[in-house]
């Protein structure tokens, strides 16, 4: 600390001797510590940064995270894999449903659940318009940190389209829990199938609109190109993952390399950066809302008609509450589900789903028994704020915010 | 046993523990002393490519004798394979060394194993708690003797007695 003070106490003189300097006043200059957050409507939660200041220029940034952290972790070692469904949720709250979707991918990995195949294809919608709605909200929120404020209203009023839709299919907006291990909870609806449709038609048109805002904007470029640049071998080093992965051209895209759901059977294609700055992440979103949407036509064509849309796996999945009041052993196998879970057999594994923000993963230790003996998240923005001080270096304060911007970070999947 | 980890066990004989295979992951148990250079093997070896670090986790045991469990989850990008590299800790002498020369992206994972597990890297940079106050006096919460509801300042609260007010 006494270094600090002392080296914050330097003070620069000109040579008085020089003929040209000798009458100017002393000159100081001194590095600054600026402390950013954690209340700090740029941050996208609770965030604090602490920055290393010489001018304008960042010379070091501390992160200081945790102030959202909850013990995930922790109380799911308290409870049984279906009680750890909801908590996912709150994980990344603006897109619980990729959340439920991974955790669910994990623990049927576990278990060797097999998915119905209409089940898959309805996950596999699901998850896209989730991704939609995520970079949505990534490209309204992202734009109004750069002061570009008229991009938030148009991408909100379009999330708000496929949030309402959401509602109809599970009676939540952002808490949803509509997956289930296994499966999902309950089926598409006709209207929400003709409502995915209309969204269809309508979105495409809507995604050139918001391009047409920021593309030529003069500031918007100014405050995103060759801002953060970081190369293929360090984003790969630093390990980060999804959209700022593949911003520095590097084609990792689990959905492709480890495929699951119903995206072997969709035709798409991985967008991929080359300059590894802030306007190829942003780029890559955009054209990443533009294969979500041929993903999700091409499920909607090719989804089965009929079919269930839960594994019926009695040892693990749950019955349809419609035998549970029922039919007494489909009772019974509720209760038991609920109160001591499924006897998951002793060993570990670790299953990565590609969320919008990046590899979300799961690594799931069991001992046997109805609980995880060891539940780690492998969250993305955690994993991408370990680059920010390497990746903030030399650029001005103003950076900073779009810096963490381009991760897409939000806290609750950061503190856990 | 796998190709990866029969090449693993040919250049380390000495570091290399035991692998298995289950759902398909690929899980290597190494020694301690060996970690650090097997993961300089891993990533430098042009056959094994692992230029990619998914995860840094660790698991308590508190029955056995080497207590701490600590888990590398590494990638190759070019050959699109993946490994689980472990390693055991005993209680008492609590101290891996750091991977963060390796990829640095390790910093903040190891980080996080220290503030929730207490298991100390050498040569990391900034061996600082990540989640919890830097002057957290509870311990370690993911450690198995570490309750749920937590231990310490929240018994000393003074609660208000409701039925004495009416």
């Amino acid at each position: 600390m006494a270094q600090l003070e002392d080296q914050r106490e330097t003070i620069y003189k000109v040579d008085p001797a020089h003929p040209e300097t000798k009458d100017l006043p002393i000159l100081r200059t001194e590095e600054l510590l600026l402390n950013m957050g954690p209340q700090h409507p740029a941050t996208h939660g609770v965030l604090k940064v602490i920055l290393d200041l010489e001018g304008e220029r960042i010379t070091k940034s501390t992160v200081v995270m945790g102030f959202l952290h909850r013990g995930v972790e922790k109380l799911a070692e308290y409870g049984t894999y279906h009680q750890f469904i909801p908590h996912t949720d709150r994980l990344d709250y603006v897109c619980a449903m990729y959340n439920n979707f991974a955790y669910c991918r994990a623990v049927e990995k576990l278990m060797n659940v097999t998915v119905p195949e209409r089940a898959e294809y309805l996950r596999t919608i699901v998850a896209e318009v989730q991704r939609i709605i995520g970079h949505l909200f990534w490209l309204g929120t992202q734009a109004l940190d750069i002061g570009a404020m008229t991009v938030f209203f148009y991408t909100f009023r379009d999330r708000e389209i496929l949030l309402d839709w959401f509602d109809e299919l599970c009676g939540a907006r952002l808490t949803t829990s509509w997956y289930r291990i296994g499966g999902v909870e309950r089926d598409l609806t006709a209207s929400l199938e003709t409502k995915i449709r209309d969204f269809l038609a309508y979105f495409p048109p809507k995604i050139d609109e918001y391009v047409v805002f920021l593309e030529k904007n003069r500031i918007w470029l100014a405050r995103t190109v060759g801002v953060a640049v970081i190369s293929a071998e360090d984003a790969l080093g630093y390990g980060l993952s999804g959209p700022t992965l593949r911003g520095s051209g590097v084609d990792y895209d689990l959905r492709k390399y480890e495929s699951y759901g119903a995206y072997p059977k969709c035709e798409f294609s991985v967008p991929v950066g080359k300059n590894g700055d802030t306007y190829d992440r942003y780029w890559i979103r955009i054209e990443e809302m533009r294969e979500s949407i041929k993903i999700i036509r091409q499920c909607m064509d090719q989804i089965p008609k009929e079919g269930p849309v839960l594994a019926d796996v009695p040892s693990v999945t749950l019955p349809p509450k419609n035998r549970v009041f029922t039919n007494l052993e489909s009772m019974i196998q509720q209760f038991k589900l609920f109160s001591q879970g499924f006897d998951a057999p002793p060993g570990e594994i670790y299953c990565g789903t590609e969320a919008h923000k990046g590899e979300l993963g799961f690594y799931i230790v069991s001992t046997g028994g109805g609980k995880p003996y060891r539940l780690k998240i492998r969250s993305p923005s955690f994993i991408h704020m370990g680059a920010f001080d390497y990746m903030a270096k030399g650029y001005m304060i103003a950076d900073a915010v779009t810096i963490f911007g381009s991760y897409d970070i939000v806290m609750g999947e950061c503190d856990r | 046993m796998h190709s990866l980890a029969e090449a693993i066990q040919a250049r380390f004989p000495d570091g290399f523990l035991n692998a298995q295979e289950w759902r398909g992951d690929l899980a290597v148990t190494v020694k301690r002393e060996a970690l650090h250079e097997i993961g300089r093997f891993l990533k430098d070896d042009p056959s094994m490519a692992c230029d990619y670090i998914v995860h840094v986790s660790s698991v308590d045991w508190p029955d056995e004798e080497e207590r701490f469990e600590v888990v590398y989850e590494i990638y190759s990008i070019r050959h699109r394979h993946r490994i689980r590299v472990k390693t055991r800790v005993p209680e008492h002498d609590c101290y891996v060394d750091s991977l963060t020369d390796i990829w640095p992206g390790a910093d903040f994972m190891e980080r996080e194993v220290f503030d929730m597990m207490g298991i100390r890297f050498n040569n990391h940079p900034d061996m600082r708690r990540i989640l919890m106050p830097d002057d957290f006096p509870e311990g370690y919460p993911l450690r198995k003797d570490f309750p749920l509801q937590g231990k310490g300042w929240r018994d000393t609260f003074d609660f208000l007695n409701e039925g004495a007010a009416s």
